[in-house]
């Protein structure tokens, strides 16, 4: 681990000041992506801006009949949440479904929509990686690559975005809630806070250098079921190949994309009277993979029909 | 960086390069060396701890952000002679063969038993606002965080078992 200096936010102006006015800073929350990465420096901060104990670990009812998530409550806490729970069961059984209880206690909401890659080859320090060191190449371009994209990928980068929470967000149209460097505060979609590679894969969200989560705003649940489903090479405290959310009309995917991906062609066409199986293939029918990843359009395909027809029969 | 941790009851305040993982001060500085170092990466349960009674992995958090906090150990939970039920459990069971994720499981099962009993599901809870019950396939996933080389699972499993719906 490279050296770095620490302090322990108590306001969250100042935290945003300290990280927007130091680009060698970045926030910690509970540590569990960004100190790993530390440790294989990866990532090599010079200052870390402790926001875990800020006060946004609580959870409240919005005037909407929603929820809104404090950016520092804890995954576990967050699962465990009686009307998350009745509610959101779908949000639930993600969280659920990632890490470990150990880590869960530690991991929170916003670190976990900013977790990073699990692309072994951004993990290997000894091969090239443009996310990594931008220019150097992407060693995972032709390699066996279960784990990356089907949608969107570019030549620079077939990296997934792999939280499991962040896809029950999307399809839950969640949003965040975030402190800019100028004082304001800014409301962003979960879909629309991470980017697609293109030619710049070491830029993965539109937040702003110091910009702080504070919280995550989920609108009333939906009408219709909620189910959630997750494909992994074992059967529990690993990452996902592929993860399907359902919540009403409302279709999301993970593992299959540089971020959470909204499956629209799938929630078009169940809107239109669409089975199952029909509104999984016209998604599927916009994906897009070399050889070695064909395999994983067939099981997303087939988990997304499963998935939609589980939260069908769900409630 | 001075910081003031509990462990196992006694205050300590140390002094140390902010790199200093907690796992490492509570090893390191501490001479607490029940805690393991498996992988160091978050990714097999030999360091998890307690801290303000709540399972984590120790590798993975720096001993600055614990300022305040109260951590324990299984040199706290019990000693020969007085050990915590959890402890005792794993005994009786032969829940373990070279010991070395033992630290770890003891810690965690500590913390998931506190969890179920707190009502939090996990993966393979049916009914989510619904009571636990600690069943088998309860029991292996909530402790799916913690890997045994040696593979001593089902005596892990059956002390766990033992324990499961009692107060540890
Ligand atoms: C072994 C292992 C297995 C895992 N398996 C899964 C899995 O199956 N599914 C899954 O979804 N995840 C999994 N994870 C990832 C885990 O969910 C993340 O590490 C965790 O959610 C990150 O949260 P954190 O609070 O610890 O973030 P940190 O590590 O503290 O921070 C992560 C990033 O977020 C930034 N950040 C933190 N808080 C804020 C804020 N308020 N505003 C702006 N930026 C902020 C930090 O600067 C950093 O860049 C796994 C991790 C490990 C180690
Ligand atoms: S896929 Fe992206 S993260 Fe993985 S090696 Fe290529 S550039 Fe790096
Ligand atoms: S040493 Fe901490 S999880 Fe392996
Ligand atoms: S008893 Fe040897 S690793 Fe578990």
């Amino acid at each position: 681990m490279r050296p770095f200096t620490y302090e322990r936010a108590t306001d969250a102006q100042a935290a945003v000041k300290a990280v927007a006015e130091n680009p060698g800073a970045r926030f910690l929350a509970g540590g569990t992506n960004l100190l790993d990465l530390m440790k294989l420096e990866i990532e090599a901060p010079t200052h870390l801006v402790d926001v875990g104990r800020l006060p946004f670990a609580g959870i409240e009812e919005t005037d909407e009949g929603g929820l809104r998530i404090g950016g520092a409550m804890t995954n576990a806490r967050l699962a465990a949440h009686p009307k998350v729970r009745e509610r959101y069961p779908v949000l639930t059984r993600a969280i659920l479904a990632g890490a470990s209880g150990q880590l869960r206690n530690k991991a929170t909401t916003a670190g976990n929509l900013l977790q990073r890659t699990r692309c072994d080859y951004f993990y290997d320090t000894t091969k090239p990686c443009n996310k990594r060191q931008p220019g150097s190449g992407c060693s995972a371009l032709g390699g066996p690559t279960g784990y990356g994209a089907i949608f969107g990928a570019s030549e620079a980068c077939i990296a997934t975005h792999t939280s499991d929470m962040a896809v029950a967000m999307t399809a839950l149209d969640a949003s965040v809630e975030t402190m800019t460097p100028d004082g304001g505060v800014r409301t962003i979609k979960v879909e629309a806070l991470h980017l697609l590679p293109e030619a710049t894969p070491q830029v993965e969200t539109q937040l702003a250098a110091g910009e702080l989560i504070t919280a995550v705003v989920l609108p009333p649940p939906p009408l219709g079921g909620q189910a959630y489903a997750k494909v992994r090479d074992r059967a529990s405290y690993a990452h996902g190949l592929a993860m399907v959310a359902v919540a009403g009309g409302r279709v999301a995917f993970g593992a299959v994309a540089h971020k959470p991906w909204r499956a629209a062609q799938a929630e078009a066409a169940l809107a239109a009277g669409a089975s199952p199986a029909e509104a999984a293939a016209a998604e599927m029918a916009g994906a897009d993979a070399d050889d070695r990843r064909t395999h994983k359009i067939a099981l997303v395909r087939r988990l997304a029909a499963a998935t939609i027809e589980d939260a069908g029969s769900a409630r | 960086m001075r910081t003031t941790i509990t462990v196992n009851g006694t205050a300590q305040t140390l002094d140390v390069d902010p790199r200093t993982t907690l796992l490492d001060a509570l090893r390191e500085h501490l001479g607490l060396t029940g805690s393991k170092k498996g992988c160091d990466h978050g990714q097999c349960g030999a360091c998890t701890v307690l801290v303000n009674g709540v399972r984590i992995n120790s590798c993975l958090s720096i001993l600055a952000m614990h300022d305040g906090d109260q951590v324990t150990t299984i040199e706290g939970l019990g000693q020969p002679g007085a050990l915590h039920p959890v402890q005792q459990a794993f005994l009786e069971r032969d829940a373990l063969q070279c010991g070395y994720c033992t630290p770890g499981q003891i810690c965690s099962t500590v913390g998931m038993l506190q969890e179920a009993a707190d009502g939090w599901a996990s993966r393979e809870t049916a009914d989510l606002t619904a009571g636990i019950s600690l069943t088998d396939a309860e029991i292996r996933e909530r402790m799916s965080g913690n890997i045994c080389r040696c593979s001593a699972y089902p005596q892990i499993l059956a002390a766990i078992r033992d324990l499961a719906g009692e107060p540890a």
